[in-house]
């Protein structure tokens, strides 16, 4: 092992960490939880809500979505893998689940109307 | 001709070789809480024949077995996905190599780190949120822990196999 070899972890772990504080930085408390399918608005629930509910994914296959004291979280899935049920709970603003096979995304959001809500609507 | 020959009989070696350590991985349960996340064993027999065959053929073997393992073990979107971190991670250690100033330790952490990046770009675009990437600096780190272990075991065939074997 060359000496040089060490840079690329040091890059990583300075990236990595860097990248943390500029999301920690940037993290609120989120208001609203948004649900995507394929990447189309699917829900907005308020995160103070109870919600417990099933997501249909892309292919046929479900998520199921727990919405309880401040965070939202996806408790099973169809998927084989179940990433997003390992997944930790989320509340803070740009926080999401993602569950790739399904195609959801759960996201935080601050509960402004942005620009997408105004081309759904 | 017979150069030719026997060109062609180590990139079918090594392309087999790739498909069976792609099978094996296949068949390890995904312990990993995130998705992405693999040992990356393939990444052995590119870099090994980076080393020993040089970056065209490597590139050909990392190509065909992308494609053929993605057909026999996987779907289209997940060879989509091994071909984004595939591409990425071999254009990063030819340039590490190249620069001279690596060992294959670091060629190989390099192509770890980057395979997990082109990874997350491609799952980025095809959930269309960017919001994803909270999972980069965890792919970051584990990329570079795969990655040393198999810069270890290149180092070690290397070693005991040597440059231009076949």
């Amino acid at each position: 092992m060359k000496k040089a070899d060490w840079l690329i972890p040091a890059a990583a772990v300075m990236t990595a960490v860097l990248w943390y504080a500029f999301l920690f930085i940037n993290s609120t408390d989120g208001s609203e939880v948004r649900v995507l399918v394929d990447g189309k608005e699917y829900a907005v629930y308020s995160l103070e809500s109870e919600v417990d509910t099933v997501i249909p994914g892309v292919h046929g296959m479900n998520n199921h979505l727990v919405i309880h004291d401040g965070y939202a979280d996806i408790t099973e899935a169809g998927c084989p893998d179940a990433l997003c049920v390992h997944q930790k709970a989320i509340s803070k603003k740009g926080e999401t689940i993602v569950c790739l096979p399904n195609k959801v995304v759960i996201e935080i959001t601050g509960g402004e109307k942005g620009e997408y809500d105004a081309v759904a609507n | 001709m017979q150069l030719q020959t026997n060109r062609i009989a180590r990139l079918a070696v090594f392309t087999a070789l790739a498909m069976i350590l792609s099978w094996m991985e296949s068949q390890i349960p995904a312990f990993f809480p995130f998705p992405g996340m693999k040992l990356g064993l393939t990444n052995l027999v590119v870099v090994f024949s980076l080393y020993d065959s040089g970056p065209a053929d490597a590139f050909s073997v990392n190509l065909i077995r992308i494609f053929l393992s993605g057909i026999l073990f996987g779907n289209p979107y997940s060879i989509a996905y091994s071909m984004a971190g595939g591409v990425l991670s071999f254009v990063f250690m030819i340039l590490t190599r190249r620069s001279g100033l690596f060992s294959v330790y670091g060629v190989s952490m390099a192509g770890g780190v980057f395979h997990n990046v082109g990874q997350i770009l491609v799952a980025a675009a095809v959930v269309q949120n960017y919001r994803i990437t909270f999972y980069l600096p965890v792919l970051l780190v584990t990329g570079c822990a795969t990655g040393f272990l198999i810069g270890f075991l290149s180092d070690e065939v290397l070693r005991r196999i040597g440059q231009k074997a076949f």
